[in-house]
């Protein structure tokens, strides 16, 4: 599916997603022609699933993001599906993970300062539905932010 | 809160989900022409407001089938051991994020392994051994969703 050349290219285009294509091909040793071929086949084979624009919510006015966990009232089987389901209709939340562990679930969302959050964290987060136990971090810096692997 | 228009949040909302589209076909999903939709693409550029490109890649196929999120809380606290934990932790290839947090954790981290002994060698030899290390909690992921964030109708 992927070789050696394939997996070269991924670490430069993961290490640095904004570099132009000739940048790309030359540090990782291949044609231009032959770095298209090869993006173009890894995005049709999902390897690459998708080259996605990114936002920065802070200049458009998000200074406060949060990481809410959640434990969950197992005894209900629906308890993951229901969950979900309402968090995703809450607009500032920006990922939902599900975990193995003490922890069920995860939340990243965003708000534009404290009163802000603090008007989401009681309209649309206390009613989500099966929640036993959770917990918040909010976020003061991001240090590190890749999605660099140890290909 | 900066001076976006409807058309500006639909191209944020193309862009966001694949920023490989070309202006000329956002400029036709939003109703306006591609000289128009470029100029501004590169406004939102030049704000700040697009901020480059994510590849996201299946880590699976890849062969890193295992990605735990860390709760780590430093045992000692102090400016010097807050910057020598964060040298030393962001420069392990496994470790994604790092976020400075407060709450119960002082840390959080993403880390990314090929299986469940690659990540404990990873959390015993890597992060245990990291200076300042107190609390460690780890959760495994099983699933990860992407939302599109408040880009609906400006307020």
């Amino acid at each position: 599916m992927h070789d050696a050349t394939d997996r070269r290219i991924l670490r430069h285009l993961l290490a640095d997603p904004d570099a132009p294509n000739s940048d790309l091909a030359q540090r990782a040793g291949v044609t231009q022609a032959s770095l298209w071929r090869r993006l173009d086949r890894m995005r049709a084979t999902g390897i690459i699933a998708a080259i996605q624009g990114r936002i920065d919510w802070r200049a458009l006015g998000y200074e406060v993001q949060v990481s809410l966990r959640f434990t969950l009232d197992k005894t209900d089987p629906r308890a993951f599906d229901d969950f979900i389901a309402a968090a995703r209709e809450v607009p500032e939340v920006l990922e939902i993970q599900t975990f193995l562990g003490s922890v069920d679930l995860r939340l990243s969302v965003i708000a534009r300062d404290m009163a802000h959050w603090q008007q989401i964290y009681r309209d649309r987060i206390l009613r989500l539905p099966h929640v036993s136990d959770s917990d918040a971090l909010m976020l003061v810096s991001t240090i590190k932010d890749s999605v660099e692997l140890a290909l | 809160m900066s001076d976006l228009d409807p058309t500006d949040l639909a191209i944020l909302r193309i862009l966001a989900s694949d920023a490989t589209t070309s202006a000329a076909r956002i400029g036709r999903a939003v109703g306006i022409g591609q000289p128009a939709a470029w100029r501004r693409i590169r406004k939102l550029t030049d704000q700040g407001i697009l901020a480059g490109r994510r590849v996201v890649v299946d880590n699976t196929a890849l062969g890193f089938g295992v990605t735990v999120f860390l709760g780590v809380r430093l045992a000692t606290k102090g400016r010097t051991s807050l910057e020598d934990f964060e040298r030393a932790v962001t420069a392990i290839p496994e470790v994604q994020i790092v976020q400075h947090v407060l709450g119960q954790f002082d840390y959080r981290l993403r880390v990314t392994a090929r299986d469940i002994s690659d990540f404990e060698r990873i959390l015993r030899r890597r992060i245990m051994t990291l200076p300042g290390v107190g609390q460690v909690e780890a959760n495994v992921m099983l699933s990860e969703e992407r939302r599109p964030g408040p880009l609906g109708a400006p307020d």
